[in-house]
Formats: structure tokens, sequence, C-alpha cells
């Protein structure tokens, strides 16, 4: 069903299920352990021989010998593949042989590359990054492969790569997908105004640190291939291994029925697949692997590091009057552009914009989607800026950004509305809660024993997108209703949503719906990623169910239009029918998708909200507690109060991180991520976390489906850290701009 | 994981001789920080010798009035003991600012004080590191060095020691307590325990080969504010950027640090300048130290800890 026009009164908005709070559906298998992850099929893949990747020791140059005869030796060595003897794979711009699967997101649509989700591994001699796969050991034990990885020898001859991004980054080019927007004029607008700040902040490489690693099992029937493996949007898997491997993509089934987070992580394919895959193939049995820890950090991808300048000019009545936001990243030539200048075309009003993208070649491990990519790191930069302003115009921030809020998309003109905003409603709710008014606007005045104290504030967008989506639907002669789609679930509660929109579509209770997903031979759908998963596949679902209720009236006899559908229930014009009398024993299945029309065009769709924090920092050792935490969200139906609210608790967690510690450092003169493991790269821990409260304003978004739902899970992250850095600037004076806000850097800075 | 042989030891001057005679050996405690290092391949021991059941887990009076703390007394077990909490509070605090509850429930004493460095190029088996291979370089000098030494380093090793543990122990003048191959024993006093790196930095303590350590000492309590503040990049499970165990008291001090060196460090020189206040301390307590633009803070943040703790015990 094409979702084209705004969704009228439906059956969700009953909201006998949908809108209630429900905890996870999967969150006994998880507790209980069994919920099976990727390397733990142990009985569909019997006699499975383990494999180790053996990473580059090097980040840029050629491998000029390698010699596997000891490791090929080795006791339970089955096999040793290098690019010597590994088979032909197939890169970017190679789509399987009979297609990809049609792809229909806005940002990826039309003109998308073909293969691009391909991956070939150990093709050649060049090293292009640090931990890149060299070669690729099978044993019949796990510690047997891995003491044999440590024999394979390799001299390689090493090339100068490129490692700085503030070095490199006036070589950067704009990107095809991100073209420079120039509205107005910038430049004479920004030097005429009468406030304003010219300010450059920078934002480390930062690693999504989710606690399943990437792992993969491969089995092959003939020449029909299962891999379980760890992915957040199982056609893209699909899509890639059976590109890279230039086989059907019917002959490749990808299962990811459970995962242990991804945080964007799991969009893409990388070695583990792949090499599971070729060597299962060659063996003629099963291949298991998983990375190590370290290898995640340089072997797979990372949300890139940015400097952004921003430049904010505004009128001495704190309307804005130029905007200028510049950002330069870098990232492997295939990789894309950190876009970090986006919530700027959007979050604030003002005649004269400049917004511009750089991105420079680096020889770094690949740059890729990290929760909220763009948003998270740009409002980071702009969120801050903004504080910096509004303390030069005397002005309240809260006060400056509603000074400077629009109902229109600032570069298109009231043509172009929001389908809903509410980031006003969320600065004065949330100021309300969270007691704005007895913030002290002067910093540094605020003191509890040797703690100093501030608090800070933060807007928060996040764009909403939208994916095609189907699903199947059986209701079979108990009752039941099982739901299929390839969707997943990477921790976020899609199995508990799902079962809630079928259980409202069908006038069921919860218990009578089964939920199967992550297996690409369901119907295919949105995925997990880019926040578009729990509105899209809801969409592409309650189609289904829809077909699936007219069906069941057909059956019944019933005018399928004025059929209700309620306590396993079907009724119409006086009459009632049991569903399990109607289905009978062989029940009756339908399938749905939903496909989104030009709403998003016409429309600006983004989640809003605004974040509060107040934090503690140590006189002495400018060590920074965060003391609490309130978030605001206006992110259209929640479908599920607690499944949301667990999403936004940890968006803020994460956001802590973004301010306070994640910081992927690289060597320069190596080329790597030097802090590569749990111990050394800080995310915060449950000592970190404050109290945190959530609020979602009540809001119903027509334009984004027929649930009138928006994602939440990014929104939870976007502005957060920005909220905390303005309050540890209203603590101590100490204005940082090179995240994270590490004690070294706010004790050179401290007044005292 | 290289292959190894293991083997329990039934007395500890057994398996002091075992590990003198199996070339390739090593103890294995708690094996919190050992079967990292093993699994990581940084430390490929070909023999493992377990001292777990060896009857060094308890915690003794000593006829001097101080404790006697056997090398396998649990870090959970040794911070909830009652004498500890009462008469070494600087050594529980220690101690509980370190790793996580599930690590110390398995570290070990003796273990602990041989914890190897965080330098996170010895975790890095491509790069160069003098510590791991000795010769090979260090890759820390015009690296990341944020939070590696700044006090008694060599132009070989800018590595620091992390333990919490050691630091407390040092304030309190322990001795270390060993058995060796050939059944002797002896005491070490904890600042001659662990060494610079000098030209040498593999080698990282005075225990000779299959030397095995008992336990620990400690002299009769001394009274005074026992604190232990360990700064940190985030609220838990991190290793100190900077910490200080102290004992104060009205005109009188002892100061040690963590995180700066390859050892605790601790001046008693600078401890008899404590009237003459934070800054005059730490002129004589970090003298001759050699900082990097990167861990340069270390030293005033050391000064700045100095001051509140000296201040908290109206010094
Ligand atoms: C994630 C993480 C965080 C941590 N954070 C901290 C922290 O914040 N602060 C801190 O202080 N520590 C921290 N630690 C380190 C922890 O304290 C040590 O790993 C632990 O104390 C080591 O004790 P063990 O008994 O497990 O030693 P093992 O791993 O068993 O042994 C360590 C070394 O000591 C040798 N050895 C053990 N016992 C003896 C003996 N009796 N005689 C001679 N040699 C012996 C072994 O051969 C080995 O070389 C952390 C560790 C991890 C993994
Ligand atoms: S500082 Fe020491 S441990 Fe670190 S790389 Fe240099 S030699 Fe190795």
């Amino acid at each position: 069903m094409k979702f084209d026009s705004a969704a009228g009164q439906n059956v969700i908005d009953q909201g006998r299920i949908v809108g209630k709070s429900y905890p996870r559906v999967d969150g006994p298998l998880k507790v209980s352990g069994l919920a099976p992850y990727a390397h733990e099929y142990h009985s569909d893949a019997p006699n499975a021989a383990y494999g180790v990747i053996v990473g580059a020791g090097i980040s840029k140059g050629r491998i000029t010998a390698i010699d596997t005869s000891e490791a090929e030796r080795a006791p339970g060595v089955v096999l040793v593949m290098t690019h010597r003897n590994a088979p032909k794979q197939f890169g970017i711009g190679h789509a399987p042989p009979g297609g990809t699967g049609p792809q229909q997101d806005e940002k990826d649509g039309g003109g998308e590359k073909p293969g691009r989700h391909n991956k070939p591994q150990l093709q050649g001699p060049e090293v292009r990054h640090f931990d890149q796969s060299v070669a690729f050991v099978v044993a019949e034990t796990f510690e047997q492969a891995r003491d044999a990885a440590r024999l394979v020898r390799i001299t390689y001859a090493v090339e100068k790569g490129r490692f700085d991004l503030a070095a490199e980054k006036d070589k950067g080019e704009m990107p095809e997908d991100t073209p420079d927007s120039n509205v107005g004029n910038f430049d004479s607008a920004f030097a005429a105004a009468p406030a304003k700040i010219d300010v450059t902040y920078t934002t480390p490489d930062q690693a999504h640190s989710m606690m399943e690693p990437h792992a993969s099992i491969a089995r092959w029937d003939g020449d029909q291939l299962t891999l379980w493996t760890s992915h957040q949007i199982i056609h893209w898997g699909v899509d890639g291994v059976a590109g890279t491997l230039g086989i059907h993509k019917d002959k490749v089934r990808v299962i990811s029925a459970y995962i242990g987070g991804g945080f964007g992580s799991k969009l893409m394919i990388y070695g583990d697949p792949i090499l599971a895959a070729l060597a299962a193939r060659q063996l003629g049995r099963p291949v298991k692997v998983a990375l190590t820890r370290p290898q995640i950090y340089n072997h797979t991808s990372h949300r890139p590091a940015t400097i952004q300048r921003l430049r904010l000019g505004a009128g001495i009545d704190g309307k804005l009057l130029a905007i200028g936001h510049d950002v330069w990243c870098g990232n492997l030539p295939e990789g894309e552009a950190e876009n970090a200048a986006d919530q700027t075309k959007l979050l604030y009003a003002g005649a004269n914009r400049l917004l511009r993208t750089r991105k420079t070649e680096l020889d770094l491990p690949l740059g890729a989607s990290m929760r909220a990519p763009g948003e998270a790191v740009g409002l980071l930069a702009l969120e801050c800026a903004m504080d910096e302003l509004a303390e030069k115009l005397g002005l309240d921030p809260i006060e400056f950004r509603i000074l400077n809020d629009t109902q229109f998309d600032p570069e298109k003109g009231p043509e172009r509305p929001f389908s809903t905003r509410h980031l006003v409603e969320c600065l004065r709710t949330g100021a309300d809660k969270f007691g704005w008014s007895k913030r002290n606007p002067k910093p540094g005045m605020v003191r509890d024993g040797r703690w100093l104290i501030g608090i800070g504030v933060a807007s928060a967008i996040r764009n909403n997108l939208v994916m095609a989506s189907g699903a199947r639907v059986r209701l079979s002669g108990d009752g039941v209703l099982t739901i299929q789609t390839q969707m997943t679930d990477i921790g976020t509660g899609s199995y508990t949503i799902l079962a809630q929109i079928g259980a409202e579509m069908l006038g069921l209770p919860m218990d009578k719906v089964r939920v199967e997903l992550g297996d690409s031979s369901f119907p295919q759908s949105a995925g997990s990623g880019g926040s578009w998963g729990a509105n899209s596949a809801s969409a592409g679902l309650y189609y289904a169910c829809e077909n699936l209720r007219n069906a069941i009236a057909q059956r019944a006899g019933f005018n399928s239009t004025d059929s209700q559908f309620a306590d396993g229930k079907v009724s119409a014009g006086g009459r009632s029918r049991n569903l399990a009398d109607v289905v009978g024993k062989d029940g009756i299945s339908a399938e749905g998708k939903v496909e989104f029309g030009d709403l998003t065009k016409r429309f600006a769709q983004a989640a809003f909200g605004a974040h509060f924090a107040e934090v503690a920092v140590d006189s002495v050792t400018a060590e920074v507690r965060v003391r609490r935490m309130l978030s605001v969200c206006a992110a259209g139906r929640i479908i599920n109060p607690q499944t949301a609210r667990s999403q936004c608790l940890g968006g803020m967690t994460m956001g802590i991180g973004a301010a306070l510690m994640e910081d992927q450092v690289v060597d320069k003169r190596f080329g790597y991520f030097v802090n590569h493991d749990l111990a050394e790269y800080h995310v915060p821990v449950h000592a970190d976390i404050p109290d945190m409260e959530v609020i979602f304003l009540d809001e119903l978004d027509d334009k984004s489906s027929p649930i009138k739902a928006k994602g939440v899970g990014e929104l939870g992250i976007c502005g957060v850290g920005a909220a905390v850095a303005n309050a540890v600037h209203n603590a101590t004076g100490a204005r940082i701009r090179d995240y994270p806000l590490t004690l070294d850097k706010i004790m050179a800075k401290m007044a005292v | 994981m290289k292959p190894f042989t293991y083997q329990r030891a039934a007395t500890p001057a057994e398996a002091a001789r075992v590990a003198a005679e199996m070339p390739g050996s090593r103890f294995i405690a708690g094996g919190t920080n050992l079967l990292d290092l093993m699994k990581l391949q940084i430390e490929t021991p070909g023999h493992l010798v377990d001292v777990n059941h060896l009857g060094l887990d308890r915690i003794e009076p000593t006829a001097e009035g101080g404790l006697r703390i056997g090398a396998m007394v649990r870090n959970t077990d040794l911070a909830a003991d009652k004498r500890v909490r009462r008469d070494y509070a600087v050594l529980s605090r220690a101690l509980l600012s370190g790793a996580s509850a599930q690590l110390r429930n398995k570290a070990t004493t003796g273990g602990n004080l041989l914890q190897r460095t965080r330098c996170p190029y010895f975790y890095e088996p491509s790069k160069p590191c003098n510590k791991r291979v000795p010769g090979s370089g260090c890759a820390a000098l015009g690296g990341f060095n944020r939070n590696l030494a700044v006090l008694g380093t060599s132009d070989k090793c800018i590595a620091t020691h992390p333990s919490d543990m050691a630091v407390a122990m040092r304030v309190l003048d322990a001795t270390v307590e060993t058995v060796s191959p050939d059944g002797t024993t002896r005491s070490i006093p904890i600042a001659d325990f662990h060494r610079l790196p000098g030209d040498t930095p593999h080698i990282e303590t005075q225990l000779g080969r299959g030397e095995l350590i008992t336990g620990v000492m400690l002299p009769a309590p001394i009274g005074g504010l026992h604190v232990y503040r360990k700064v940190r990049d985030r609220a838990s499970y991190a290793f100190a950027v900077v910490s200080i165990a102290a004992v104060v008291a009205p005109g009188r001090a002892r100061l040690a640090y963590g995180g700066l060196a390859h050892k605790p460090w601790r001046v008693e020189a600078a401890e008899a300048l404590v009237a003459d206040g934070a800054a005059a301390v730490a002129k004589t307590a970090f003298a001759g130290a050699r900082t990097t633009p990167e861990n340069a803070f270390k030293l005033p943040l050391a000064q700045r800890l100095t001051a509140s703790v000296l201040a908290d015990g109206k010094v």
C-alpha cells in the first residue's frame, strides 16, 4: 500500500493495546539465556570448524611476503586462507546476479550504487586500513585457530598514510549526496549582525560499543547458503553476501533473530560472514567466526571525527540573522561523509544560511553510521554554539531557542511546513519540570561542598526517516496470530511493539500473538536503522493485518469495511463469530506492505525534544558527575512508553559518553585506533548514570504513516551531550570545544 | 592462546621450585590479568602453576601488632576485613576503588601487586614496545601517552603501574614476603619491590626466577585520617589518572601517589615539608618529572589533590 496522504482515524487510534506499556516479550528468553545469538546455533551447525581473522598490522601499504607453513602445520588447522588462495569475489559496483532487492528509503532510493553492501576479503596484497583481513585460519577448535593465527608470518612494505583529519581537511571535497545549502546571503548578513560568534568544535571518532561482537556461522546445503549472523537490516546483508560471492540472492538465507546491540555497527557486513561462507564452502562443513573485541575497533566501522565551524549572527532582539555551519570529516573513498550540518537545515529560523560539508580521504578504518549519524555530533557543536550566542546576547538559553523556532522548513519556506513540531512545548515543559528558573545564569556561582553545580539545556531534532516494509500474518485455528517479517530487534523492542500492533488490529490479547523476526525467508522489511524501524515496520504490519481482516471478514460472510475485531471475535451488522471458528483448522494468511509516497518531501518530518542536565564538577580534580537528567520528547505516537523510554535512557547514557569520555584515539603515526578495548575506550558505567527522567508529549503525526509514530531511538542521543557540556560551562565557566570534556581540559580552563 | 600445561602445586616451596624448573612457567592466581594477556598472546607461558591451594588465603595478626595478608587473599575479602577497615582504612578504600566487584572477587593480593601496565601499546602486538619485546622500541613515547608516567621514566619506557592497592601498601610501609625455589624466604620492603623501567622495562620487580609471593606484612597501625582519592575518567571501573593514598593528622602526613610512575610514588623528604603547604611538597616529591604535552596535567592535578588532602586532614 502506498502511504501518500495523511492517515485518517483508524484501528490503531482505539489505543486498546497500542500506546500502553508492555515489558519486552523477548525478555524472559533474554534473561534466561535462551535467545540464541548468531554464534550460538550449535545444533544447526554441527561439526562446525572455527575461524579466526588475522588482521593487518599496518595501516597502509602492501603485503610483500606471507608465510603460512607453520600455521598450516599447527594442530587442528584445516584451512589457512590468504589473498593467494582466496576465491575471487566482487566489490562495490557489482550487484548479485538477479539484482538487489527493491530499496526504497528516501536517502538510498533511486541512484544507489549496485552492490554497495559488498565486502570482498583477501583479494590482494594491498592494505587499506589497520586490522583489515589479511589471513583467515580455520581449525577444529577456537583455541587451535587462535593459536595458529599467531603463526602466520607476514612482511609488509609500509606506505605513508593519511591519518590526521586536521592536517588533511583542506583537501576535502563536497560529497555528491551532501551539496552545499546556501540561502539568502550569509556572508553579508553575518558581517552585519550586531551579535555573533565564530567558533570551531571538534568531535572525535567514536565506537558503537555494542555488547555482542560481530559473529557469523555459515552452512552450505548444496549451493544454498545459510548464514546466522548479527545484522540490523536483513536484505542489506543478503545483498552484501550474495553480491560479494557473486551468487543469486535467492541462494542466501540470512538469519538474525536476536541481536546484542548494533547502534549502526551492523548495518553492513564485515569479514566474518564472507570468510565464514568461503571457508565453509571449501571445507564442506559449517564455519563459525566471531570478532574479538579489539578487532571490532579497527576491522569494522566507527563514527568518524568531525571539525565543525559555527558562525551564528543575531540581531539585538535575539533573532538569528545568519547561520553558518561548516563540517570537515574524513573517510576511506567508499565511505560516506558524516553529515553533521544536517540538523542545522531545519532546527532554527534565519534568513541567511550557509551549510557546507567537506569530506577528505583518510586511511583509517571505515567511518559509518552510528546512532543518529549527523545529528548526534552536529548538535554537540550547534547546541553549544547556541548557548555561546545566548550568553553574548544576555538571553536565557531557552528563550533564545524559542525566539528562533520555526514551523516550516527555513530553507524552503512556508510551502514546506513541519508535519508536527513541538520543540517549544518540549523546552517549556522541561524547564518547568526540571526547575530551570533556579539556574544561576552566571557560571561558577553554585557550590555544594567541593562540587561546582551547573545546569544545561539543548534542543533535540532527528529527521524522521521512513522505509518500505512488509509483513506476513497468519491466524491459525487455535486463535494465534503469527507475524513474520525481516524486521530485526536489536534490543530495541521490535518483537514487543509488533505484537502490540498485531493484537490491536485483530482484537486479540498479547498472549495470542507470536512474532518471528530477522529471517530473509520472511517478507522484506525496513530493518533497524535510522530510527525508521518501529514506524515503518509497524505500518507494513498494519497493512498486512488489514488484508487479513478483510480475508477473515469475507470468509465469515461479513462486509469487510464495517467489521469489528475484538475479544477474539469478528462482528458486523449485529452478528458475531469466533475468529478461530472462522479461520478453521487451516487458518488464513495474508501479506501486506507499506511504501511511502512524497509526504516526506511535502512536509518536513522530524522528532523533537529538549534535554536538561545538572552536573557537579569536582573543584579539585575537575571530574564531572551528572546528577540528574530530563528529556522531553515529541515523537509522534508512542507505541509502547516503556520500550520508548528505554530507548531514550540508552540515548541519554550514550550522550553522556559523547560529552565526557568517548574517544577512539588515533595514533597519527601508525594510523589506527589505539584504545581498542572496553577497559580503555570508555563508555559510561552504572556509576556515571544519575536519575534520568523521560517525558513524552502527546503527539500524533498523520503524515508519517497510518501508525502516526516517528523514530525515537536516535532522538534520545541527539543534543544530550551538548546539554551536559552547557551544564559544565554553567558550573565552571569553562567552555571546551574539543570533545570529550575530560578532566584535564576542564581543569586547564576552570577559574578556581 | 598458546597451548600450555597446568599443574597445582602442593606447597609454596614446591610451587617456586616447579616454576624455576619448567621453562616458560607462570604462577596463576585469580587469572584476571594473566588470562587476558594470554588470550591476546602478549604472555605466552608454556606451563601454569596454580597457586590457589597453598593455604595462603588467611589474614593473621603478627607479633609486632600488624597484619600478615596471605598472597591468595582476594581483594574483596581484604577490603572487607574488619581489622583492615578499622586500622588500615586507606587500604580498604584503595581496593574498593579498583576494577569491579566481579574482578575483585577473583583478584588476589599477590596478583594485584604483579598486574602489568595498561599502556595501550603494550596491548598491541603489532607495535614496538620494550616491555613486551625488549629492544623493539617504545611506541608510547611519541604516541598516545595521556595516562602514562611522569616520574621515574626512562627513554625506554614511560609506563605506569596501575595498581591502587599497592599505593595504599606503600603509604603503610608494607613488606612483601616471598619464598624462593631453594626454599629460602625473604622480606622486600614495598618501596623496593617494583622497579623503575631504566634500560630493562620488562623486568618489573625484584623477584627472582620462580620466586613466589607468600604474603604481605603490614606494620602496626599508625592512626590518623586514612584517605584514598582516585581521579579517573569515569565514575567507576577505570584505572587511575592520578591517585593519592594518604594518612594525615595535624602536623604530619604520609603521601603516596598512583598513576605517576611505574611504582607507587612516595618521597619521604617531601612529607617533612607539609607545614609549608602542597606546593612545597609537590616541588620536592615531583622533582625531576618528565612530562609530555598529553600528560603534563598530572603534576598540577597531583598537587591539587595534595592540597585538598592536607586540608581534609587539618595538617
Ligand atoms: C577491566 C579491568 C579493570 C581493572 N581495574 C583495576 C583498577 O582500577 N585498579 C587496580 O588496581 N586494578 C585493576 N585491575 C587489575 C586487577 O586488580 C588485577 O587484574 C588483579 O589484581 C590481578 O590479580 P590476579 O590474582 O587475578 O592475578 P593473575 O592474573 O592470576 O596474575 C597476575 C600476575 O601475577 C603473577 N602472580 C600471581 N600470584 C603470584 C604470587 N603469589 N607470587 C608471584 N607471582 C604471582 C602471575 O604469574 C601473573 O604474572 C583491573 C583489571 C581488569 C581486567
Ligand atoms: S611505555 Fe613501556 S609499555 Fe608502553 S610502549 Fe613504551 S615500552 Fe611499552
